[in-house]
């Protein structure tokens, strides 16, 4: 395995009882770099996503086969606890997900505070040092005590992302993250994307092609649950090798 | 022509409804009207503050009828809720898991039942090995009852909690079960308050199911060990003697269980809405 790659793919394929969503796929992530993964609705990379924090484990009617690699290790082997691997690897949904009975303090620092960290001093600067990653910090500093519920859509996505960034994941998993946002929003979790990828490996699902093109340092393009096309973005995107990458790219589909 | 008809339809569909409405709630008018009009007679300073007296006599109160319904259904409303709040975890939470056909049957089973079953129940499981009645035991036979309501408000409460919020737990590393307890739970709490207090409302009004377990109590206690006098039951016991004084204080005691049961629904659909 190369030096950069922090987590790998092998030959992973999961299914919906007995439909396959995503069929043997091997894909490297690249060490503090962004991956993007693109293709139309259904082709299998939200699936894929879900599967590399084993986010699938609660779906009994999900089976996954082949090997998740992080760090070397895989976590789906038997004896791996998959609440360690998710305070790695981190993720960020679609729509945000304030915990409503919390205030914006509570819900940055629940992660630290549910696992037993309760040094108040040390909440108070993970709150701190997460919300300024986020770019939220100036927004809310004088209201941390306020619902989270009360703020804009876009600052609770930020928010969410806040929160994931607490527990400092190694890897951050986002599932469409600006989907759901006003241009405003989207720019500023853009920026903030390239920002992160300093101190974290970013995974990025995404429907908007010139979001990938413009955060991202290789983009995976999925298929019908197959990765039919990986590399560099800029290579992807100006001299894809795949006819139907090109196809989507162009957007004469999806 | 034709639209006129349907006009008319329409108008005598809405009477129907209305007067339906009204059949069903001229009983209950009647009923509240006539047992406020019966006890309110009988709620003085004494029937709050003295032990009844002995039979025959004059005066006395219900002191220790209003210590013992405090004292006995916060008892099962307390035991209830350690059963029937983890029950609703587990069928709401755990779908798959296996235990849960059984534990849907026995609740289901349970809400069926009539309650003097719950209070034979309670007599084999508490008072038999005891040796003698209790306020406990009768709190037991209320829990009983609680229990299925509670089950059933739980689940329903928590599986209008959206799945992202546990997923959104989970991906921050935490376990399950702490995702459960500080995440889930408190979002549901104002339903869950709402069946406690439902089911505490249910169980309040309960005579038949005290009979041979709490048993009744002339004189004031504070120890849930001995036997319990409590509204229902003295309502019940009072109501079917001979003594006029003893009918009057049985009114007293519907108005005050109803006015109580009332507060307390009234209390629950409040939570309900917050």
């Amino acid at each position: 395995m190369a030096e950069d790659v922090r987590m790998e793919t092998k030959d992973l394929s999961v299914y919906y009882g007995k439909h396959p969503g995503v069929r043997g796929v091997s894909l490297p992530v690249h060490d503090r770099e962004i991956t993007a993964l693109i293709g139309p609705s259904g082709c299998g990379k939200t699936t894929f996503l879900r599967a590399l924090n084993r986010m699938h484990d609660l779906n009994p009617i999900v089976r996954v086969e082949g090997q998740v690699l992080l760090d070397g290790e895989d976590i789906y082997d038997p004896g791996v606890d998959p609440v360690l691997i998710r305070r790695r690897v981190g993720m960020v949904f679609q729509r945000p997900t304030p915990f409503p009975t919390m205030n914006i303090f509570e819900n940055v620092v629940a992660g630290l505070r549910l696992a037993g960290v309760k040094d108040r001093k040390q909440l108070q600067q993970a709150a701190e040092r997460a919300l300024k990653m986020a770019a939220l910090w100036d927004e809310v500093k004088d209201r941390l005590h306020q619902p989270a519920v009360g703020l804009s859509g876009g600052q609770q996505q930020r928010l969410s992302i806040a929160r994931a960034l607490a527990v400092e994941p190694e890897v951050l998993l986002m599932d469409e993250p600006t989907s759901a946002l006003d241009p405003v929003s989207t720019q500023a979790i853009e920026d903030l994307l390239t920002r992160l990828k300093e101190n974290v490996t970013i995974v990025i699902v995404t429907h908007n092609m010139q979001q990938a093109a413009r955060v991202s340092d290789r983009t995976a393009f999925f298929l019908d649950g197959e990765l039919i096309e990986f590399g560099r973005t800029e290579q992807v995107f100006t001299n894809p090798k795949d006819p139907r990458t090109e196809a989507y790219i162009t957007g004469r589909f999806g | 022509m034709n639209l006129r008809r349907r006009y008319l339809r329409d108008r005598l569909m809405q009477l129907l409804v209305y007067l339906g409405t009204l059949v069903v709630l001229i009983p209950l008018f009647f009923i509240l009207y006539y047992v406020f009009v019966q006890g309110i007679g009988a709620l003085n300073w004494e029937f709050f503050t003295r032990p009844p007296a002995p039979p025959g006599e004059e005066g006395g109160g219900m002191l220790p009828a209003i210590v013992g319904s405090l004292i006995v259904d916060t008892l099962a409303l307390f035991i209830a809720a350690v059963f029937g709040i983890a029950a609703g975890i587990l069928l709401a939470e755990y779908p798959d898991h296996p235990l849960n056909p059984v534990l849907r049957l026995v609740s289901d089973v349970m809400a069926g039942l009539p309650a003097i079953l719950m209070g034979l129940v309670a007599f084999v499981l508490v008072v038999q090995p005891m040796g003698h009645f209790s306020g406990l035991s009768g709190s037991v036979a209320l829990a009983l009852i609680m229990v299925p309501i509670i089950v059933r408000t739980t689940e329903g409460v928590l599986k209008l909690i959206p799945w992202e919020i546990t997923e959104a737990g989970l991906a921050l590393g935490l376990p399950r079960w702490r995702v459960i307890l500080s995440l889930v739970l408190p979002a549901a709490r104002g339903g869950i308050v709402t069946g406690l207090m439902l089911a505490l409302a249910r169980g309040a009004g309960e005579a038949a199911p005290l009979i041979f377990t709490a048993f009744g109590n002339p004189f004031l206690t504070f120890n849930p060990l001995e036997p319990m006098d409590t509204l229902p039951l003295k309502l019940y016991v009072y109501a079917i003697s001979p003594y006029e004084d003893w009918h009057r204080q049985a009114w007293g005691a519907a108005l005050l269980l109803a006015a109580a049961i009332m507060v307390t629904n009234y209390l629950a659909r409040r939570a309900m809405r917050s």
